[in-house]
């Protein structure tokens, strides 16, 4: 057979293809994968207390509502008040902070943002790393390496302790992040203190869609239901079909 | 083309299994679409229970408030508000409250977990409409012999004193009565039982 | 048993006849589904126009309860959406179906455009269903940018900037027409509920429109074949189509078997892959957008990327935004710069499947490069592959007229 199925070759074609496709999307490839597992409820209710104990003073949830981390944590509504809510927010409402953007503007230099969505905007993985990354640069001044310059201060030094960032030449005279050195010890270990950043960011990554929880355990069924229709629509094809010769 | 050797039974069949189960399918697709319609978490928010403190309502006063977009009334009602209730069962439509929207536990004849305080849906059962509560007893221009309670200025329905439909008016039912209980003495919160009741 | 069904059977009848002098209900039956011959040999391609046509009910039907949650103000529209992913009870499906619709309906319609030009099912008569699917193509690339721009996110902002000062390229009214395009001087309030309403009903009136006109052109020639053959030349004593088959039940059974697996790919994408790794729903949309923040990569979603390429590979804004424009409008033009006595691929000789598949190539790399940051290396690519994809229009038009085909049987083979 001389003749090429158009199909196959067009299949060829992508994969033939796709290889530079990632190379071409792969500019944030340094970031190590945050290996979160936003099922594990444990890691989740960890993440909501650390959000609420460390982010919550100047960055809001206005797309969160307190009820739909008792629906979706397994918790109570009352322990959700008790743990989680340090204002006189109602159980219904969102998770909104009092504090004024030009007030915080003022504060940082930039407003901080709001972080409902940024479990999806930033991805668990840029989380991970940013986290993970401040040092105190030779002024003694806070910086990141994943967000130069950032205008947020390093809020959980004393958990982390403090880091030295080295650069070294990459053969271009340009001086590129090599490796951190831990200069001062925090409270908790290198280890620990990974762990702990997994944990808020799990959480981020839920409060960025807190569907995502329910729809993956609806689509197997989904898929399932609609193999079974598949099936049978098969066979009642291949039953008209064999009239066609 | 041919038709000859069809097995019409496994053809029917096969036609019966795939319309059950699409029509199924169909039918369950139509769900979160028709589930879209109910009072998102917002309005849920929104429509939380109210809390209303009764400490300085004073014998006849009425006061109102908003609940889930209805006008809820408070009213405190004086004994004898309370004794001529019974004065007028033979004129109600339905005295018991057998046919009207209440809550168990207001199923009695003053539609009330404590006699004292009424709260109840200003809204009258025939249209909506808030009607007035007219409080005097003695004759009214649409009733000889007023015995205080609610009156609607739209058609002209009755109510006594504790929400319940006059005869020959529009409305068919006593006014409702929402779910609330008591938090303390002086606290009433509307939209929630009281322990233990449905 | 016999008796009351034949009873029932004999009314419905009754009804049916009763019906039928008043609206043709029947007769509509019988011309488009029950007596309307299509050949017996479609092979994969040929699921595509009616999955196009599941996907428009899908995107309608999901469209119409969105509708009743956004709000098209600059002020609301991000938080409303978001209000539909959480407050709404199953919002966020129907918010999916129509995020995960738009991106499969141009997998759907690119196929079912490449199948054309496999089969050669733009040929003559078939010129003026090509112009048609051409127009709705139009159109929908129309509609999509517009619904794009609806969720108010960094990069439904900054899209719209990009896409509407393409017409600032005109030379004197570029100006005046962005500005009324948008209604300010600067996307806002006004451009968003503009967008909505062409979004919501304009644009869907015209695409329904065009797909009659499609649908209705497509029944009056018949459908085409993969071996490219008329098979209204052969006819038997009744008048039918020897290679023919009733399109009801033969391809509405097969068309359902397809449905069903294009749903489970869809509900696969809806329940476990909704963003498509920032395909369809690019990551910097869920921020809020802001007119004072360039995100620092745009891109358009991945079904624009082939031309914002040819536009991005020009170094010169009018001659790129001409070149774009020209990379669409000369696909208008396939059915006549095609002059090869055969149709399909399969009897057309090497010189097509070379120059088609090339073709391919060129588009998808075309499609790549649009997404990607743009380095000079990758400018250059772009070139060539612009080069390569106006090439093949010139190419065919040259080497359709003497190219070599094998010959073309009779009646379908396979």
């Amino acid at each position: 057979m001389n003749t090429i199925n158009p199909l196959k070759s067009l299949l060829l074609a992508t994969v033939l293809l796709s290889s530079p496709m990632a190379q071409a999307a792969g500019d944030a490839a340094e970031l190590e994968p945050a290996g979160i597992n936003i099922t594990d409820l444990g890691a989740l209710q960890r993440g909501a207390k650390l959000f609420v104990n460390y982010c919550f003073g100047c960055h809001s949830a206005d797309y969160m509502r307190y009820n739909r981390l008792s629906e979706d944590l397994a918790l109570t509504e009352d322990m959700v008040i008790e743990n989680l809510v340090f204002s006189d927010a109602k159980i219904g409402e969102t998770m909104s902070i009092a504090m004024d953007p030009d007030q915080g503007e003022a504060w940082f230099g930039k407003a901080p943002p709001d972080l409902s969505l940024v479990g999806r905007s930033r991805g668990a993985d840029w989380l991970y790393g940013y986290m993970r990354s401040f040092y105190q640069d030779d002024s003694g001044a806070w910086n990141n390496t994943v967000l130069a310059n950032a205008s947020m201060p390093h809020v959980w030094w004393q958990l982390q302790g403090i880091q030295k960032a080295i650069f070294k030449d990459d053969g271009h005279g340009n001086q590129v992040f090599d490796q951190f050195e831990l200069v001062s010890p925090g409270s908790l270990s290198p280890q620990e203190y990974d762990n702990t950043v997994r944990d808020l960011v799990t959480f981020l990554d839920y409060m960025g869609e807190p569907a995502k929880l329910k729809r993956k355990s609806i689509g197997i069924w989904v898929i399932l239901f609609l193999s079974v229709f598949a099936f049978l629509a098969y066979l009642l094809k291949a039953e008209y079909w064999r009239d066609v010769h | 083309m041919s038709s000859d050797g069809v097995n019409k039974d496994r053809r029917r069949f096969l036609i019966a299994t795939t319309s059950v189960v699409g029509g199924v399918g169909a039918g369950l697709a139509t769900v979160p679409f028709i589930k879209s319609f109910q009072p998102s978490a917002k309005a849920q928010a929104v429509g939380a229970p109210v809390e209303v403190n009764i400490g300085k309502l004073e014998q006849g006063q009425l006061l109102k408030v908003q609940w889930r977009g209805q006008t809820i009334g408070i009213l405190r009602r004086s004994p004898e508000t309370l004794e001529n209730l019974d004065s007028v069962t033979a004129e109600l439509r339905d005295p018991d409250s057998d046919e009207s929207d209440q809550p168990e536990y207001t199923s009695n004849t003053y539609r009330a977990l404590e006699p004292e305080f009424l709260v109840v849906n200003m809204h009258c059962t025939h249209l909506g409409c808030v009607p007035q509560m007219i409080p005097q007893v003695g004759p009214q221009p649409f009733d000889e012999n007023w015995k205080g309670g609610f009156y609607c200025p739209c058609h002209k329905s009755k109510f006594d004193s504790a929400g319940r439909v006059y005869k020959a008016v529009p409305a068919p039912t006593n006014l409702k009565i929402p779910p609330y209980s008591f938090l303390d003495d002086r606290t009433l919160i509307i939209g929630v039982n009281p322990e233990g009741a449905a | 048993m016999g008796k009351p069904a034949s009873g029932l059977a004999r009314q419905a009848s009754a009804l049916m006849t009763w019906v039928d002098k008043r609206l043709p209900v029947t007769e509509f039956w019988n011309a488009h589904l029950a007596k309307y011959y299509a050949p017996k040999n479609f092979n994969f391609w040929y699921y595509m126009g009616s999955l196009a046509l599941l996907v428009l009910v899908i995107q309608i039907a999901t469209g119409i309860f969105l509708t009743m949650h956004y709000k098209p103000s600059a002020n609301e529209a991000f938080a409303s959406v978001e209000y539909i992913m959480r407050d709404v009870e199953w919002g966020w499906l129907i918010r999916y179906m129509h995020s995960s619709g738009a991106s499969f309906f141009f997998i759907v319609v690119y196929l079912h455009m490449f199948r054309a030009l496999l089969y050669g099912s733009h040929r003559k008569p078939r010129e003026l269903l090509w112009v048609f699917g051409m127009f709705i193509y139009l159109v929908l690339m129309a509609e999509a940018f517009l619904g794009y721009v609806l969720p108010w996110g960094q990069m439904s902002y900054w899209g719209a900037q990009v896409i509407i000062n393409l017409f600032g390229a005109i030379p004197t009214i570029g100006e005046p027409l962005t500005e009324w395009i948008r209604g300010d001087y600067f996307i806002s309030d006004a451009t968003l509920n503009r967008f909505f309403a062409l979004h919501v009903i304009a644009v869907p009136l015209a695409l329904l429109g065009l797909v009659a006109l499609h649908l209705t052109s497509l029944h009056e020639v018949g459908s085409n074949n993969p071996d490219g053959v008329e098979i209204k030349e052969h006819k038997d004593e009744d008048g039918i189509p020897v290679d023919g088959i009733p399109f009801h039940p033969y391809y509405t059974v097969k068309d359902i078997f397809g449905a069903a697996m294009f749903l489970i790919i869809f509900a696969f994408v809806i329940f476990f892959w909704p963003e498509a790794g920032g395909l369809f729903l690019e990551h910097d949309n869920f921020i809020p957008a802001d007119p004072l923040v360039t995100p620092e990569h745009i891109k358009p979603v991945w079904y624009f990327t082939p031309f914002y390429a040819i536009l991005k590979a020009v170094p010169d804004k009018l001659m790129g935004v001409l070149l774009m424009g020209m990379s669409v409008m000369v696909l208008f033009f396939v059915p006549w710069l095609d002059r090869s006595p055969a149709k399909s691929i399969r009897y057309k000789g090497a010189w097509y499947r070379i120059l088609l598949f090339t073709f391919a190539i060129a588009f998808i790399r075309l499609g790549m490069l649009g997404m990607a940051e743009g380095t000079p290396a990758q400018t250059w690519e772009m070139r060539l592959w612009t080069f390569v994809y106006f090439a093949f229009f010139i190419l065919l038009f040259f080497f359709s007229k003497g190219g070599k085909t094998k010959p073309v049987p009779d009646r379908v083979k396979h």
